[in-house]
C-alpha cells in the first residue's frame, strides 16, 4: 500500500479526508480532470496547479499506443515525461478497448482486439494492463475489469461480475511495484444488488489500498445509479479512498460525495468546453448562443477564475469552437469550476455545513425548486435534509435532463 | 492614451534604437521590436495568464485585425464593453490595429475597388470602405492603428500599381478626415516592387499629420533582392522622428535586412507559422551573431530551427533549447512535444509559441544591443555568413 487515506470529518455518510499518494496529499471529495494522453487538452501544468488539480487521470490504452509505456518506463514514468509534480492517476486500458474499438472480445485470457496500428489480434490481460501501469508510474493504478453496458440485462453481467473477481487476483499477483502504486479494484455487478454485493464482498477480502465503483456512468437511469453507488459505499470499508467512475456531471458528484463516495473522473468537463458549454452553478451554459454575442457579463459573475474576472460572455462567443483560445479559456473555466466544487463539498464537511452547501447548489440549479426525485431520494438515504430548496407540494419532480442533453456515453 | 516615441541612438549605415511609450505599459518599450500577432486580440495559442511569463515589457506590443472580430462580435458591442484594452483584459499592453494579419485576412486585390480595399478573411470576402473601417476603429480603440491600405501583390501592372497608391492616399485622407479621434494614426505606404511609386507614396504620405508610417506590400511576391532598394527609397523621404512598422518581413535575415533600412516595428507571423509547422527556434543568440559553433550537433537542423515532429526527439530528455529561461524549455523536453505533436495535443502548440516568441523576443534584445554599442552592421553579417557557411557545408554533405 503507498497511500494514508485519513477522514477529517463527516457528514452522516459524506466524509472530507486528506489522501496522501506518492507524489501529492489530496484533499477528497476530488474530482481528477482526464488527461487522455499525457495532457489535460489545452491546458498547461502550470494552469492546472493554478486551479487546484490534484490528480490527472491517464489513459493506458492511448499511453501505450503512444508514446509506449517502454518509452515513459526508459524515462522515468509519466510523471517525468510530462513533469507533472502531483498524482495521476491511470485506467486500466479496458475500458476504451470496448468502447472505442470495433470486434473487442473478452475472454477469460483477457481483452482480444483489433490493433488500431496494423489490424492484427492482440490481447490485453490483467497482467499486461499492470505491466503496462508499472511502467507508467502512477500513483493510482485500476485493475482490469470485464466491463459490460449497464443498459444490458441477464447472465453476461453474472458472468463480467465474477470474472472481474478473478481477474483482480491476477493483477495483484502481476503487480510488481505496490510500494509505489496503489492497485484499485473495480467493483462490478451492473444494476443488480445481489451480484454488486457479491463483488463488494469479493473485492474488499483482496485488502487494497482503494476501490472504484464502476460500470457506471453508461447511460443507466439515475435512480438505479445512485442506489448502487449508495450500496457500494455503504459496504466498503471506511478507512479506504472509493471512486466513482466516470461520473462528472456536478450534480452527480454532489450525490455521490453525500452518499460517502471521495473520488470522480470525467471528460465532461473538458469535453463540453471544446463544444462552447461552460458550467455554471444554474447549470451550463452555451456561448455558442446567438444571444450570448451581445452579453457583456462574465460567464459566470460570482466565479472568481482567470476566465470569468476577465472576460465576457460576448468576447468568449466569438471564440468558442473558431479558435483554439476558445477550448483553452472555456476549458479552464470548467477545471476550475470542478476544482471549486472539489473544494467547497470538502471545506463545508469540515466546518460541518454541508446539509447548506447542499441545499445551496440544488437552489441555484433548481432555482424553481424542481429538484429531481432520484435527487431527493438519494438525500433522504444520505440524511441530508433538502426540503427547503424543493418547492411544496409537488415535492420532487422528474429529473428535466437539465444537464444531460449532450454525452450521455463514453463519459468514462 | 496617446504614443510617445524618441530615437535614441541612429547609426548612418542603418540601424536606430528608440524608446515607445504607449498608453499603459510598463516603462517605455525599445525598438526595433516586435508585434506579437494575435487571433480576435490574444495571442494564438498563449492565453493571458501565461503571457506574463513571455519578457517585459518586450512581449507588451500586440497586433490586431478589426477584421477578425466581423465574425461574430459586433463593434458596437466591443464598444460596449469599453474597447479592446477593457475587453481583452490587457490594460497594459499596447494594441496595434492593422487590417490585414497576414495570416487569414489578407488583401485581395482583385475584389478592392475605389471604395474600399477587399480581404480574403475566414467569413469570407469582405470589402472594407473606409469609413466602415474608421468606425470599427474607434470602437475597438486600439493605441495605434494604420490607415486603409490597397496593397498590391508585386505582380500586377504599373497601372495598378499606381492606382494603389492614389487609392491609399486617397483613403488616409477620408481616415483622417472622418478623424474618430482614438489612438495614434499610422499612414500606410504601399507602391509595390515600384521606386518611383513608392517614393511618390511615402511622400504624400509623410506630408500628412501622421504619428507613424506602416509600410505595407511587402511579402506579396517582390523580388526580395529589390528590397533594400525599395526600402530605403522609402526611408529616405520619412521623417526622422517617426516610428515606421512593417508587414510582410518575418525570417531572421529578412528583419535584419529592415532594421539596417531602418524599421522600428516588425509583425509576427512567422512565429505563428513555425509554430502551426512544429519548429522550434533554436538559432544562436550569441552577441557576436556567430551561428556556427551553437548548432554544429543538431540534426534536424536548418540552424534556425528544429522540427519537433522528427521522429529523432521521440526520446530526447532535454529541452528545445538548453539555455533558455522560457517556461516551455524551463519544464518540458523534447521528447514530451514530439509527442504532443503526435497525437494532434493542442498543448503542443502553446509551449511552441511560447518558446517562439520567447526566443525571437530575445532575438530582437540582442539586436537593439548591437545597435546601442555600435555593432548592428558586424553582427549582422557574422549572422548571415556563418548560417551561410552551414548551408553550403550541408550542401557538400548531401
Amino acid at each position: 500500500m503507498a497511500l494514508t487515506f485519513e477522514v477529517l470529518a463527516r457528514f452522516n455518510r459524506a466524509r472530507a479526508a486528506r489522501l496522501t499518494l506518492p507524489h501529492f496529499v489530496c484533499h477528497t471529495p476530488l474530482f481528477m480532470p482526464v488527461g487522455t494522453q499525457g495532457t489535460i487538452k489545452g491546458l498547461t501544468n502550470s494552469q492546472l496547479e493554478d486551479i487546484g488539480c490534484q490528480i490527472i487521470l491517464g489513459n493506458t490504452y492511448h499511453l501505450a499506443l503512444r508514446p509506449t509505456s517502454e518509452l515513459l518506463d526508459e524515462v522515468g514514468g509519466l510523471h517525468n515525461f510530462m513533469n507533472w509534480q502531483r498524482a495521476l492517476l491511470t485506467d486500466s486500458g479496458g475500458f476504451q478497448m470496448v468502447s472505442l474499438l470495433h470486434l473487442a472480445d473478452i475472454t477469460e485470457k483477457g481483452v482480444t482486439f483489433q490493433s488500431p496500428v496494423d489490424g492484427k489480434p492482440m490481447l490485453l490481460t490483467p497482467e499486461e494492463s499492470i505491466q503496462i501501469q508499472n511502467r507508467i508510474g502512477a500513483d493510482i493504478i485500476m485493475a482490469l475489469d470485464d466491463v459490460v453496458k449497464t443498459t444490458i440485462t441477464g447472465p453476461r453481467i453474472e458472468e463480467a461480475m465474477y470474472r472481474t473477481l478473478r481477474w483482480i487476483d491476477r493483477c495483484i499477483a502481476a503487480h510488481k511495484r505496490p510500494h509505489d502504486q496503489n492497485l484499485f479494484g473495480i467493483v462490478q455487478g451492473g444494476l443488480d444488488p445481489v451480484l454488486r454485493d457479491i463483488c463488494v464482498k469479493g473485492m474488499v477480502e483482496r485488502n487494497l489500498p482503494g476501490y472504484a465503483i464502476g460500470g457506471l456512468s453508461g447511460g443507466e437511469d439515475k435512480n438505479s445509479f445512485w442506489r448502487v453507488v449508495a450500496q457500494c459505499t455503504a459496504a466498503l470499508p471506511e478507512n479506504k479512498p472509493r471512486y466513482v467512475m466516470g461520473v462528472g456531471y456536478p450534480l452527480d458528484i454532489i450525490v455521490c460525495s453525500a452518499l460517502g463516495a471521495d473520488m470522480y473522473d470525467c471528460v465532461y468537463p473538458t469535453r463540453t468546453a471544446r463544444f462552447g458549454t461552460a458550467l455554471v452553478p444554474e447549470g451550463v451554459l452555451k456561448l455558442k448562443h446567438r444571444q450570448m454575442a451581445e452579453d457583456t457579463r462574465p460567464i459566470d459573475p460570482t466565479c472568481p477564475c482567470m476566465v470569468c474576472k476577465n472576460y465576457s460572455r460576448a468576447y468568449i462567443h466569438c471564440l468558442v469552437t473558431k479558435d483554439a483560445m476558445g477550448s483553452q479559456l472555456l476549458s479552464y473555466h470548467n477545471l476550475y469550476y470542478m476544482m471549486q466544487l472539489s473544494r467547497d463539498l470538502h471545506t463545508s464537511i469540515i466546518e460541518g455545513r454541508f446539509p447548506e452547501f447542499v441545499c445551496d447548489f440544488l437552489r441555484k440549479m433548481f432555482p424553481k425548486g424542481d429538484v429531481p426525485e432520484w435527487v431527493c431520494d438519494a438525500m433522504e438515504v444520505a440524511g441530508i435534509d433538502i426540503s427547503s430548496c424543493c418547492a411544496q407540494f409537488s415535492s420532487c419532480q422528474e429529473y428535466d435532463s437539465k444537464n444531460m442533453t449532450e454525452e450521455l456515453s463514453l463519459t468514462r | 492614451m496617446q504614443m510617445k516615441f524618441v530615437v535614441k541612438k541612429a547609426w548612418s549605415s542603418g540601424g536606430r534604437v528608440g524608446a515607445l511609450e504607449i498608453g499603459s505599459c510598463p516603462g517605455s518599450i525599445e525598438t526595433p521590436a516586435l508585434l506579437l500577432s494575435t487571433r480576435k486580440g490574444l495571442p494564438h495559442f498563449i492565453s493571458p495568464d501565461l503571457l506574463t511569463s513571455l519578457p517585459s515589457p518586450d512581449s507588451h506590443l500586440l497586433q490586431i485585425s478589426p477584421l477578425h472580430f466581423l465574425e461574430g462580435l459586433a463593434s458596437t458591442t466591443i464598444s460596449k464593453l469599453g474597447g479592446l484594452h477593457q475587453m481583452l483584459a490587457l490594460h497594459q499592453y499596447g494594441i496595434a490595429a492593422i487590417a490585414r494579419d497576414s495570416i487569414q485576412c489578407l488583401p485581395e486585390s482583385k475584389g478592392t475597388t475605389k471604395l474600399g480595399a477587399s480581404f480574403e478573411t475566414p467569413c469570407g470576402r469582405l470589402l472594407i470602405k473606409p469609413k466602415d473601417y474608421v468606425e470599427m476603429i474607434s470602437c475597438m480603440k486600439p493605441n495605434i492603428w494604420v490607415t486603409l491600405a490597397d496593397e498590391v501583390p508585386a505582380w500586377v501592372s504599373d497601372k495598378r500599381n499606381k492606382t494603389s497608391v492614389d487609392r491609399t492616399v486617397r483613403w488616409l485622407d477620408d481616415c483622417l478626415k472622418l478623424n474618430p479621434a482614438v489612438g495614434s494614426i499610422f499612414g500606410s505606404i504601399v507602391g509595390g516592387p515600384n521606386l518611383d511609386e513608392r517614393k511618390r507614396c511615402a511622400e504624400e504620405v509623410a506630408m500628412r499629420n501622421v504619428t507613424g508610417f506602416w509600410i505595407g506590400g511587402f511579402g506579396l511576391g517582390e523580388d526580395i533582392d529589390e528590397r533594400p532598394a525599395l526600402l530605403s527609397a522609402i526611408i529616405d523621404v520619412l521623417p526622422d522622428e517617426k516610428p515606421r512598422m512593417i508587414s510582410g518581413l518575418g525570417l531572421p535575415e529578412e528583419i535584419l535586412a529592415g532594421i539596417d533600412a531602418g524599421i522600428d516595428l516588425f509583425d509576427s507571423t512567422y512565429i505563428y507559422a513555425l509554430t502551426l509547422g512544429g519548429f522550434g527556434l533554436t538559432f544562436s543568440l550569441d552577441k557576436s551573431g556567430n551561428q556556427y559553433q551553437s548548432q554544429k550537433n543538431q540534426i534536424g537542423s536548418d540552424l534556425t530551427k528544429i522540427n519537433l515532429r522528427a521522429k529523432v526527439y521521440r526520446k530526447d530528455m532535454s529541452p528545445i533549447l538548453g539555455n533558455c529561461t522560457c517556461y516551455t524549455c524551463k519544464n518540458h523536453n523534447k521528447a514530451y512535444i514530439n509527442h504532443l505533436f503526435n497525437v494532434h495535443e493542442m498543448l503542443a502548440q502553446i509551449l511552441l509559441e511560447i518558446h517562439n516568441t520567447h526566443h525571437y523576443l530575445t532575438f530582437f534584445h540582442v539586436i537593439r544591443e548591437a545597435i546601442k554599442d555600435g555593432r548592428f552592421e558586424k553582427f549582422r553579417q557574422t549572422f548571415i555568413e556563418s548560417r551561410r557557411a552551414h548551408h553550403e557545408r550541408e550542401a557538400l554533405c548531401a
